[in-house]
């Protein structure tokens, strides 16, 4: 039997991951909301959420001691990290006066500003909240029957900047056009909230529960 | 291509049934909360937002079930408004699946909770719901709107949009506005109140209040300069469906999820 862990560091509501996660994998997968180390090395896939603030986000897998926990498995095992569960995963963000994130990829997370605007000239709400398009920049077994430009659920006012471009796997407009989602070998991770994101966000958390990690 | 405005669908809920008569002839039980989520998911509701006019505490607990079971169900953000006083609130609204909460009366009574929360929960899941009514025109002769709590009926003296960019600058995420003098008119939403809102605060605004016709909610948008729009009886009676909706939204150039 198959067991998705959802970690659980006391970043929010994992209720809706959990239960989005329990209603897209195949029958009998087990799906665990745990903050225990022991559980979340014998998971076979991992989920990686998280909202709030950076600081809090940092502080809070330090507490649940997984910071180590969080860098191993996503070197390891089929990784999804989720909104902030994606911006931790670069080295630095910008937000509450610069933390220092996990560091398992190169790159920085940065605040969209006050004064965004579309092309009209009209200025863009802080945060970035609701459906948006993702352009899907490279095939990926989480895209599958996904299609291009589909729109995603988003909350955030602060995005991941790769340093590296292999890693960017859709890209999003909103004044700017920014990162939405990156993956590299066994690590996708997302933005926007398929766990919110209707049709669409369900396709991609099946096709996460049925993906072995490669590319 | 760009962020698409939100089309939300409110439902009033007493006791952990709906209120108002939702009246679809293909749903069995109209009263039943999920089964109208459902529903509207279906018709590509971009959220959903419960409000709990439950007056008795003793059943506010009711609401949390009502949560669970449609957000283990419906995929699509959920609001919960009505009842939040405290951070014991939120988090249990939270916890049972909720997305964000909308705060009103509390605020009133204690902007420094908006604050709290924002900073406890993240911005991200709290909404601070104003009722405002027009009142006499500045010096100037422009139009006022001031803000009242407990369903319309208490006047604060409080400005409108000073309250909105206060509890923005508070933290809050989104702003909920609905007018009270044009509320169960059908007559469109007060669109002056809604722009002088939406252009006065860096957050999204959702409008609220009159919506009586689908050439509503487009001016929501357009002349409203509305992120959301948030409709109750024309989709419950079943008039128009949340598609057509969006359709004829589209077809005014507004940007939506199709």
């Amino acid at each position: 039997m198959s067991t998705i862990a959802v970690i659980d560091y006391g970043m929010g509501n994992l209720r809706s991951v959990a239960k989005a996660v329990e209603h897209a994998a195949p029958q009998g997968t087990r799906v665990l909301v745990t903050d225990r180390r022991d559980a979340i090395f014998d998971a076979d896939r991992i989920v990686f959420p998280g909202q709030g603030a950076a600081r809090d986000c940092m502080r809070a897998l330090r507490e649940h001691d997984l910071v180590d926990v969080v860098r191993t498995v996503a070197g390891d095992r089929p990784f999804l990290g989720i909104c902030m569960g994606m911006q931790v995963l670069l080295e630095h963000s910008e937000e509450n006066d610069g933390i220092d994130c996990l560091g398992v990829f190169r790159g920085k997370v940065r605040f969209f500003g006050t004064d965004l605007r579309d092309e009209g000239g009209r200025r863009l709400k802080i945060p970035h909240m609701g459906w948006n398009r993702i352009h899907q920049r490279r095939p990926h077994p989480l895209w599958a029957d996904i299609e291009q430009d589909t729109r995603f659920y988003f909350v955030h006012s602060y995005y991941a900047d790769p340093l590296e471009d292999d890693l960017i796997a859709g890209e999003t407009d909103y004044g700017i056009r920014f990162v939405s989602a990156i993956a590299r070998g066994n690590v996708f991770a997302i933005q926007a909230h398929p766990e919110k994101s209707a049709e669409a966000g369900l396709r991609l958390l099946r096709n996460f529960t049925r993906w072995n990690g490669m590319e | 291509m760009a962020l698409a405005r939100r089309i939300i669908p409110c439902l009033d809920v007493d006791a952990g049934r709906v209120v108002k008569g939702v009246k679809f002839v293909d749903i069995r039980d109209a009263g039943d909360p999920v089964e109208i989520a459902r529903r509207y998911d279906a018709e590509g509701a971009d959220e959903i937002t419960f409000l709990d006019i439950t007056a008795s505490s003793d059943e506010r607990e009711t609401m949390v079930h009502v949560v669970e079971q449609v957000a283990s169900e419906v995929f699509i953000p959920l609001t919960v408004g009505g009842g939040i006083r405290e951070m014991g609130d939120i988090r249990r609204m939270l916890n049972a699946g909720a997305d964000k909460v909308a705060i009103n009366t509390a605020a009133v009574f204690r902007p420094e909770f908006v604050r709290e929360a924002s900073d406890y929960f993240g911005s991200q899941c709290i909404v601070v719901a104003i009722d405002a009514k027009q009142v006499a025109d500045d010096a100037d002769g422009n139009p006022r709107w001031e803000i009242f709590t407990h369903g319309g009926r208490k006047p604060t003296g409080i400005d409108a949009i000073e309250w909105a960019r206060r509890m923005s600058d508070y933290g809050c995420g989104e702003i909920l506005l609905t007018s009270m003098d044009r509320d169960g008119t059908r007559a469109g939403f007060d669109l002056a109140l809604t722009r002088a809102v939406s252009d006065a605060v860096p957050v999204p605004v959702i409008a609220s209040g009159g919506v009586g016709n689908l050439q509503h909610l487009a001016e929501g948008v357009l002349e409203g300069h509305a992120d959301a729009v948030l409709a109750a009886s024309i989709f419950h009676f079943g008039e128009y469906s949340i598609r057509e909706a969006k359709q004829y939204m589209a077809q005014q150039g507004i940007e939506v999820r199709l």
